[in-house]
């Protein structure tokens, strides 16, 4: 086998874990997108071209009567923000490939894949296939995303609408937000963005939660500051 | 929400999506983000989760106790799971209990 064969399968098999950990939380995207009235189709389509599970709930979440194209557009632009940094980080990696390769591998980075991928490289040697590397690592959990997906659609589509199942979106941002107040600043910065966000929730087009989490990040940067500065 | 408007929404959040993934691998030089920016950056997620998720749990769903709404309920008991197990699947697991059980003693 070439090393860079070897490389693609090495991708896959690392991501193989981490997809168990992607598949209930597809299925919930499935199923919330169901709730929402989207149809099965189209949720799927939006798992393999937006493919950002917290990006599509906090869509879903934005979804109904009233909403703003544009804001739903903004909330997905802010969840997603934190791809600029693992973009920054990893792009230095790749330098060597052309453009093509380059926006392939950046369309397929999800957290997991920018995580072990740079976890990898700084084991690695130079001449390490990286691109396969991370293409091994992103088309798995792309076809996996997409597979808990329509399987949660289908599922949803099933289901009576007295099981409430559009809760399942608050319930999963609450699971990934409760794992990111890990300090001080952290849980100023989601204080700030909460409480102003149901302060707000009047405004029409969903404005308030795009004053909310501007605030909020400030909220949180300003803390650290002041968390840092004073004497111990 | 119609269903082009949707369909507007996938095209434009995957532009947008790929935008910001591609951002630094566009240039082949290597560029940093200014440190304050970098600083901001990390507070992101806690921020706007935040953001989506509180409105949502206050929203009144017709079932209460008392005065305090079943989803406010089974959303904090949800966030306490979340917060011992770090689990997605506990978390919606009771999330979801929780909201039928209360339906079903108040209801």
């Amino acid at each position: 086998m070439t090393r860079r064969r070897k490389a693609l399968f090495d991708g896959v098999r690392d991501m193989l874990p981490m997809v168990l950990g992607a598949v209930p939380f597809g299925l919930i995207t499935g199923v919330s997108a169901i709730g929402v009235g989207m149809v099965p189709g189209d949720a799927v389509l939006m798992s393999g071209l937006v493919y950002a599970g917290a990006a599509q709930l906090a869509a879903f979440s934005l979804m109904g009567p009233g909403a703003s194209i544009w804001v739903i557009v903004l909330t997905i632009a802010m969840v997603n923000l934190r791809f600029v940094m693992y973009s920054a980080s990893i792009a230095p990696w790749l330098r060597r490939y052309g453009i093509a390769s380059r926006l392939l591998v950046a369309y397929l980075m999800v957290d997991q894949a920018y995580a072990l991928g740079v976890l990898k490289f700084r084991r690695e040697d130079a001449d390490f296939p990286r691109r396969e590397y991370m293409l091994g690592m992103g088309v798995t959990m792309w076809l996996a995303w997409m597979a808990a997906t329509a399987a949660g659609a289908i599922l949803g589509a099933q289901l009576p609408p007295e099981w409430q199942l559009d809760f399942a979106v608050p319930l999963s941002f609450l699971a990934l937000l409760v794992p990111v107040v890990r300090t001080r600043p952290m849980l100023v910065a989601a204080l700030t963005g909460g409480s102003l966000a149901l302060a707000l929730a009047p405004l029409p087009y969903n404005l308030g939660l795009v004053v909310a989490s501007l605030s909020g990040i400030a909220a949180g940067a300003v803390a650290e500051r002041l968390l840092a500065s004073r004497p111990a | 929400m119609s269903r082009p408007e949707i369909l507007l929404i996938i095209a434009l959040a995957a532009i947008v999506t790929l935008a910001e993934r591609a951002s630094f691998f566009i240039s082949r030089r290597g560029l940093n983000l200014p440190k304050p920016l970098e600083r901001a950056l990390t507070y992101v997620p806690a921020a706007v989760l935040a953001a989506i998720v509180t409105p949502s749990l206050f929203r009144p769903s017709g079932v209460a106790v008392g005065p305090i709404d079943a989803r406010l309920i089974a959303g904090l008991v949800a966030g306490l799971v979340a917060w011992r197990t770090r689990s997605v699947l506990a978390t919606f697991a009771t999330g979801m209990l929780a909201l039928w059980g209360i339906g079903w003693l108040v209801g």
